[in-house]
């Protein structure tokens, strides 16, 4: 008998299971976008998905996220796309993802021939990968194998009140279950830091959460401005402790078990914070460009799946991850509905409780992990982008150890 | 007593949300005075749930979110003309031209 919670997840050599079975395409400088982005375009429905890095010189962090998302567990092949004098590690990243067990090719531009036999081959490997991939076993996937993300974006008042709480509550459902839940952009923290230091499971991990959220003050004074976008004062809120309080009801009321940077994986089942602002001097500019890059790094800490609360109306998806969109704010939702995936804007109308909707996203989770399309997979949302940032490895009192 | 279109989110805080949009000139009842309301209250936005001093914190959902930049009296919006952060300064949207509109 198949049980209502029953997950079939895709088997990966490492022991990991994905929730999808995406090919991704990975152009590995700008200058290779275009040529990747053709071979992925005709297969854009049947989960072919465009990742990469624009800059031509290297980063240790780019090259971590592209490493970490390229060998995420609901990716089943990558085709490396390189134009051929950027100094990106391609041999090494296609090394990793090898190792992992996973097909991989790698195109260099300037070798191959230029763009359109480029595309020709790209199609070509894509084509029989997808082929192949259709043997991946399926094994039984519980809850706690389960990484669920947590960004929110175009967040207005109403956000802190349904949409951001009923995720906090469907948090505190997840942890209970021994899964993994991940929640993140300190910058959004600012004013919380002492709340949610309370809640961490040590106390040098609180001094850790206070100090990743004071980092992110000092780089966020440094740069001028806050992670408050005009939008947000648009819809009412008036400053950044107000935004950061909406933001931090998505934790839920569990304990806090680790702080991870982006690229960490967890070992085990639990509440962790991400912390996304780079260390040492401010560099790279802003730390986090827009939501999308939050989820990329979100997804590189393996992510299976986001949950993505908005009261503005965003319409983002993702290339790797489904992003699950519960929309805060009524009117938006009748504005916007086929971009959401729920309407927790109901709490403000009474005609359902947080604790309701709360259960409602914790379904929508299993649904979507059984195979379920989201409203922007659905509508072929694959945003993806990646920057230079630079960070420190983080320390052993972060990371917990597995139970 | 409050209006119901009207949320107290914990009770020691001195603003009050709108969870409808409220129009100008609607009467509005807070802490049982009824108030006549100058300006549309959009959904979401904040009312000052009693007389607020200069410089005294607001508080929602039982937390600080900033300071009184005048004094604001209750019943009146409370938003970036009337407060400001205690940590960073807000990015403020009345110094670009945004056309579109704020419902």
């Amino acid at each position: 008998m198949t049980r209502a919670t029953e997950i079939l997840g895709y088997a990966r050599p490492d022991g990991r299971k994905g929730i999808r079975n995406v090919v991704a395409v990975a152009y590995l400088v700008e200058c290779a976008q275009h040529v990747a982005r053709e071979i992925a375009y005709p297969f854009r429905s049947r989960g072919v998905h465009l990742i990469g890095f624009g800059g031509c010189y290297p980063n240790e962090y780019a090259d971590r996220m592209m490493r970490q998302l390229c060998t995420h567990p609901n990716v089943g092949g990558v085709l490396l796309v390189s134009l051929g004098c950027e100094s990106f590690d391609r041999q090494g990243l296609a090394q990793a993802i090898r190792d992992s067990g996973r097909p991989v090719e790698t195109l260099v531009i300037q070798q191959t021939g230029g763009t359109r036999k480029t595309v020709e081959l790209g199609r070509a490997w894509v084509e029989s990968t997808l082929a192949a991939l259709d043997a991946t076993p399926r094994r039984p996937m519980s809850i706690d194998e389960l990484v669920i993300g947590t960004v929110c974006g175009g967040s207005d008042a109403t956000s802190g009140l349904t949409a951001n709480p009923a995720v906090g509550r469907a948090f505190d459902l997840l942890v209970a279950e021994r899964a993994t839940a991940i929640f993140e952009e300190t910058g959004e923290l600012i004013g919380c830091e002492h709340i949610m230091a309370a809640r961490a499971s040590n106390p040098a991990l609180a001094d850790l959460l206070v100090a990743a959220v004071e980092k992110a003050a000092h780089y966020y004074t440094v740069l001028g401005h806050g992670s408050f976008a005009p939008g947000n004062a648009d819809g009412g809120l008036t400053t950044q402790e107000e935004k950061s309080m909406g933001a931090y009801s998505k934790s839920g009321s569990s304990r806090i078990s680790g702080l991870i940077k982006p690229g960490d994986v967890p070992a085990a089942g639990g509440l962790y914070l991400l912390d996304v602002v780079p260390d040492g001097e401010v560099r790279f500019g802003f730390p986090n460009i827009n939501d999308i890059a939050e989820i990329a790094e979100l997804i590189a800490c393996g992510s299976h799946l986001i949950l993505f609360p908005t009261g503005r109306g965003s319409v983002v998806g993702s290339a790797i991850s489904p992003v699950i969109k519960v929309c805060a704010n009524p009117e938006t939702y009748r504005r916007m509905s086929e971009d959401m995936d729920l309407n927790a804007g109901r709490v403000l109308e009474g005609a359902a409780t947080l604790d309701a909707v709360g259960r409602e996203i914790f379904d929508l989770v299993v649904a979507t992990a059984q195979g379920r399309q989201t409203a922007s997979e659905s509508l072929g949302h694959q945003e993806f982008v990646l920057t230079y940032k630079s960070f420190e490895p983080i320390g052993q009192a972060c990371l917990p150890v597995p139970a | 007593m409050n209006d119901e279109r009207l949320l107290l989110l914990s009770p020691s805080d001195n603003v009050l949300v709108a969870i409808h949009a409220i129009e100008a000139g609607s009467l509005l009842t807070i802490g049982g005075q009824a108030i006549q309301v100058a300006e549309r209250i959009p959904l979401g936005f904040k009312v000052a749930a009693r007389d607020i001093s200069t410089g005294e914190k607001i508080f929602k959902h039982g937390a600080p979110i900033g300071s009184a930049t005048c004094d604001i009296s209750a019943g009146s919006t409370v938003h970036v003309h009337n407060m400001k952060s205690d940590y960073l300064p807000t990015y403020k949207p009345e110094v670009h031209t945004r056309h579109d509109s704020r419902d």
